[in-house]
Formats: structure tokens, sequence, C-alpha cells
């Protein structure tokens, strides 16, 4: 059974909550103690029907509020596939939570109300999904009940979106007519809706291709940490341990040692449950080599022939996370991979709009929640790839050195 | 399906190896926090897989509330000594026994609050800077807002509102001295996930998970083991029956279900036939809607 991770935003009213509790319902993820908690805790709240967002508002003060402030992960399985969901709120103040739960997931499910059309949220929530390259979008345009299940109003709504997400980076993106209320198209067909002949939305979440979601081409190693039993049995034994980043390893690859330059051949690739002939992202493996050579935490094995990028200098798309924006030529931890150098902002050159797309004109302050472009300076070398072209070493963040927050999270261009 | 691919488990596996070996290698003096539940059972086969072929370089904690099951304390034992480990017991009852713990009264008296003194206490104790454990996200929902690497204060407090945001997989581990970390290589993990794992890599746990004949009480819609600290209410009466649990914790706190259940096949079976959570059976987790988040927030597991 595969695992396919998917992220949500946006606000109790556009149905998201109902659209997630129906999956959970449909499938049989919702135990009965848990509804019941939820019908009591409706009912304490005076409201007429069973509120399922209580069930992924967890926190006392998101429930009291009845908004969703962190990200939530929600958990359900079909015989088919095992499901993460990142549900997070949609509201712009709340960006840094969308770009957390968009981190990690291979889809992000959009949902559109059908008498609305595209509004700012949608635009928000794609343009992050693109810039976290997520590689799947499925837009729900929802409430197709309140739009008397018209044909036009959706196919509006798909020309709309289609035009507004030429400007973005995704390339796999369908629409699916849906009534979150009601079910229609969600786990069964509608009736509805005989116009509509793809799949439902389980079933697409279902048989959607995602197997090419990791880079199988760019083997990339970072070491975490070496193992070294010192036993009679494996007095000898040096194994790099690691998660594998990208391409695929074989024992006797010509590898070489990133930043050193160093150079060897693998000898084994090493798993409690036995040696393996081949290796790929993202198995956690322990690698020897048939050389010793300096090389710990931090460094990066790649192929001799195929190597990544090695700079001092880098170009980033963040997102700021913490509240007190960055102050003037202070020096961050910088994290990437296993590896920590320190760095500064040496430069912003702009800043997005992300509700237009447009970069703001003459203002480059960086507050909490916004996305810049910036140049970064490192004390060290860092050894990355485009994040276009691979998710983890691309990915960096920033560690405030006086507070230890994670203040910022890198896309490196 | 191209070959290049790992099932939903085998991410799992490999997401968790990660993580712990994260906390290997930020961390000075870290340790795992061993209940002998299936969950802390599963972290701990995971830390052997992460260091193979060396030992698995943390000590186990155990938070002894006193009221044990025999079995539990006899599984871990052998368990310690099969890994070759070092074990770290902290004592609610030495805690009591110095003061610094205050035994509950009352009908609902249990000892579950007071293991959370004694985790501090041993923590700061050994200087431990990150603790292991086996919670997972979908058992309860102030842990659905967990972070794999969760932050603790001077004082072991949780502060939820202001958690340090999660990117991908890259985990920051900084903290100031006298702080620490919870970190939770199977946040991911479901409590099928969790069964389908220990039949597949036929990993050992507690015969107490299994069907057996058991004198218990039915009390709040689950069964009560008897046991020496079991004192019965008016109208209760002990019977025998058969029996098993689906979770562990303390004898005095964790409920028992009716099953036939008495092989790894079985209870993935009948786990994924269930229709009520594995903490419904806690009476811990019933005393309040945030009963968790509550004692979390002082510093729980």
């Amino acid at each position: 059974m595969e695992l396919l991770r998917f992220t949500t935003a946006g606000s109790v009213d556009d149905g998201k909550s109902t659209l997630i509790g129906r999956l959970l319902y449909d499938s049989k993820s919702i135990f009965e103690d848990q509804m019941e908690a939820v019908r009591q805790s409706s009912e304490r709240k005076g409201l007429s029907h069973v509120d399922l967002s209580l069930l992924t508002d967890g926190l006392r003060s998101e429930r009291e509020q009845g908004i969703t402030i962190d990200v939530a992960y929600r958990y359900f399985a079909t015989p088919k596939r095992k499901f993460i969901i990142a549900d997070t709120p949609g509201h712009i103040q709340y960006t840094r939570n969308m770009v957390t739960g968009a981190s990690t997931a291979n889809l992000a499910l959009i949902l559109v109300d059908a008498r609305q059309g595209i509004v700012e949220q949608t635009c928000r929530h794609s343009y992050i999904a693109s810039l976290l390259q997520i590689p799947h979008l499925i837009v729900c345009v929802n409430k197709m009940d309140l739009a008397g299940y018209s044909e036009e109003a959706f196919n509006k709504i798909v020309e709309e979106y289609t035009e507004f997400a030429s400007k973005l980076a995704v390339n796999d993106i369908r629409f699916i007519p849906i009534s979150a209320l009601h079910g229609d198209n969600v786990v069964k067909h509608s009736e509805n809706m005989p116009w509509y002949q793809g799949g439902t939305l389980l079933h697409t979440l279902e048989t959607l291709h995602i197997g090419s979601d990791y880079n199988h081409i760019d083997a990339r190693f970072p070491v975490q940490t070496v193992i070294r039993p010192h036993s009679d049995e494996y007095h000898d034994y040096r194994g790099y341990a690691g998660r594998i980043a990208g391409g695929i390893f074989r024992p006797g690859d010509n590898i070489t040692v990133l930043p050193s330059g160093l150079t060897s051949s693998i000898k084994s690739i090493d798993t409690y449950d036995g040696p393996l002939e081949e290796a790929f992202a993202p198995m956690s493996v322990s690698i020897t080599l048939n050389d010793d050579i300096d090389l710990s935490r931090g460094d990066m094995i790649v192929k001799e022939n195929n190597q990544s990028e090695v700079s001092q200098d880098i170009d980033v798309m963040i997102c700021w996370l913490a509240a007190n924006p960055p102050r003037p030529g202070a020096k961050y931890y910088l994290r990437h991979t296993t590896n920590e150098v320190r760095a500064i902002i040496k430069e912003v050159v702009y800043k997005m709009d992300i509700n237009t797309l447009e970069h703001t004109e003459g203002d480059i302050n960086i507050k909490m929640n916004d996305i810049a472009r910036v140049r970064l300076r490192t004390t060290q070398p860092v050894m990355y790839d485009a994040y276009r072209k691979n998710r983890t070493t691309g990915a960096l963040i920033l560690v405030d050195e006086a507070t230890n927050e994670t203040v910022a999270a890198g896309m490196i261009r | 399906m191209n070959k290049y691919y790992l099932d939903h488990l085998q991410e799992l596996e490999s997401e968790a190896i990660f993580v712990i070996r994260e906390v290997v290698a930020q961390f000075d003096r870290p340790a795992i926090l061993f209940s002998g539940g299936k969950d802390s059972i599963v972290v701990t086969n995971l830390a052997k897989k992460a260091f193979w072929p060396a030992r698995i370089p943390l000590p186990l904690i155990h938070i002894d509330t006193g009221h044990n099951f025999p079995e539990t304390m006899k599984f871990r034992d052998e368990l310690v000594e099969e890994l070759g480990v070092q074990l770290i017991v902290g004592s609610v009852q030495e805690s009591i026994n110095e003061g610094r713990a205050v035994e509950e009264t009352g009908l609902n008296a249990s000892r579950n609050e007071l293991q959370i003194v004694t985790l501090l206490d041993t923590i700061e104790k050994h200087k431990i800077d990150a603790a292991l454990g086996g919670a997972r996200r979908d058992e309860e929902k102030a842990r659905a807002k967990e972070r794999f690497f969760s932050h603790r204060d001077d004082f072991g407090q949780w502060d939820p509102k202001n958690q340090r945001p999660e990117l991908w997989n890259i985990f920051n581990g900084r903290k100031k001295m006298g702080e620490h970390f919870r970190v939770f290589p199977i946040s991911n993990w479901t409590e099928m996930d969790v069964w389908n794992y220990i039949r597949h890599e036929n990993i050992k746990i507690p015969s107490l998970y299994f069907a057996h004949e058991r004198e218990a009480v039915y009390r709040d819609g689950t069964w009560l083991p008897q046991s020496e600290f079991l004192v019965l209410r008016e109208g209760e009466t002990i019977e025998t029956k058969r029996m098993r649990f689906r979770t562990l914790g303390d004898i005095t706190i964790t409920g028992g279900i009716e099953s036939d259940a008495d092989t790894l096949d079985k209870i993935v079976d009948e786990v994924s036939a269930s229709r009520s959570t594995e903490r419904g059976m806690r009476s811990d987790d019933k005393r309040s809607d945030t009963s968790m988040e509550d004692r979390k927030k002082q510093g729980y597991f």
C-alpha cells in the first residue's frame, strides 16, 4: 500500500471541514467514541448540527474560538492507500502554517465555492502549492448543490482557474465538481451531475500516480551520523548512516564526497534486514566505502559523474515564519539536509504579493508570513540542488541564533 | 507500478529511523521513554535497526508508578538484557516518599498525573536533553498537534500555541541550558500501522496484549483488572473474563476488552474491525475534553 500525503487549506465556511469529515466518515476512520465526543461538544456549544471541525481542532483555544490555528494531521486509509492530511488554516495571517503543511505534501486539495469562483484564498493556496512544488493539484468545485449542479458553472470555474494557473509551476491539475455536504462525487458518483465523466475525489486520491514524485536520477546521500560498533565481530565497521535524498545507489558506484571532493566507491549498502543491491529515496540505510576517508555528519555523498551545486552564495525564496522581522546584518544558523552553517541575508531582491502573484513595488521589508526572494551568504559551502529538482536537497530553514526559533523556510532557486 | 517505491510501512519505518538518528546526532544525552507498551516497544525496535550493527546508543527510561502489571516488568527486564542497553528507572513511590509528589485520594485516585513529577525529576537528574517517546498523532486530538521535535522549557512544559514550525524533514533541536526536547519518531503511524508492523516484523510484545483469562471488574465501559490496588465499589463484582488489553499503562487505569484474539493475525483483524479508539479504554483521558492537553502542558508524556 502506498502512502499519499496531502494538504488542504481554507476557512470553516468553504466546506473544508465538512469535506475532510466526509472522507474520514465514509472511509470509516472516525470511531464511535470520537463521534460521540464531537456530538457532545457540539451540543454543549449549542450547535444544531454535529460540527466535524471539532475532530481536527484539538487545542483548547482552537475549540473555544472555532478556528484552526495550527497544522493538524489526520490519518485515514482505504484498502488501496494510506493518507496523511495536513489540514491548515487558510487566512493570510497563517501563510506560514500553509507552507509548513505543504512542505511534506505530494498533493494539494484546493476548494472553490461554485457560487463564488476563484477568490483571493484560492490564489494564495495555489501559489503556495506551486512554490513548495507540490506535484499534484486537485481543485474541488464545492457546493455544486447550491449552483444547481450546473455544468456551465463548473466549466466557467475550470476556465477561470486554468487561466490563472498558467502563471504557476504545477503540471498536474484536475477538477472535480462536488458537494461535500451531500457527498456528490466525494466517494460515490453523483446522480445529480451525469455530465461529469471523471473519477470521484476518493477514486482520484487512490489512483493518481505518485511513484515518480521522488527524484530517482540525481544520487544524493546526506550523512546523518557515523556508525562504529567497536564490537569484536564488527571491529573495523564504519557505516555512514542517512536517508537517501535522491537517485539510486548501488555497491560498486564511484562516489565523491562533498564538499571535500574526496573519492571512493561503495562497498556495501546495509540495513538491519540485510544488505541491499540498490537503494533509492526515501530509504534509510548505512553505506560503507572501500576507502577510509574523512567523512562526517553534514557531508554529502554523490556520484562522481553527477554532482550537486556547492556554493556560499545562494538565491532563495523564503517564507518568513517569525513574529519579529529579520534584524539587519544578523547571522542565522542555516540548516540544510543534515548540514548546519551560518548565514546572513545579504539582499532582499523582492517580495511577492501572493494574492496577485506580482512583486511588491518598493517594499522590501520582510514581515511575518511574507514570501520574498533573497540572497544568502554562508560561512561554509552548502551542497544543494534547485528545489524544483529535489525537494530535500533544495530546502533549508533559518534558525535565530539568539532565540533558537525557526524563523524562515527557504526554497533554493 | 515501478520498482523504486516503498510501501507505507517501509516509508514510515524509514522516516522513524531518520528521526531517531537525528536525535542521536543532535543531542548529547538522549534517551528512550519506555513504558512497556507496544508503541515504545516499536520505537525501541526502530532504534535497534537505526544503529545496527552497533548497539542502541541510548538508555531506556521507565517511569515506574509502582502499580505495574507483573507481565510488563518481566518483559522490560528481558528486553533490556537482550539489547544490552542501560535501564534508568524513575520511581513514583520514591517521589511520594520524598514528598515531591502527593498521592491522590478519593474514588478516582490514580498515580497517572504523579508520573509527571517523577518523569521531570528523572530527566533532570540524568541530564537527559532529548526523550524519545512512542506517542502518535492519531491517538488523541492534542497529540495531533505535536511536532516530531517538541520543545520543552526549563520547567518541562509544552507550549502548544507557540510551537516551532516544522518543515520538510529538517528538525531544529537547538535549545538553551535546562530545556529539553520530546521526540516522537512514530508521529505519523496509526494504531493499525503499529499492529501491522509488529506482525510484519514479528516483534515480541507482552502477553497482556493477547487474549487470556483474567479476573476483572466492569467499570465505566471497560474491564478493570483485579489487583492489590483495586477497591471494589458498591454493587461491583469480580468476574473471570477472556480478555486482552489494547493499550498498556498503569494497572489501576488500564481497562481491557473481552476478546478471543490470541494471535497477531487475530489482533490485526480485531483492531481493523473495531469501532472505538484504543484510548477510549483509558480513564485518564476521560477526565475532561482537554485532559491530555492539560497534562502535556505540565510535562506529561
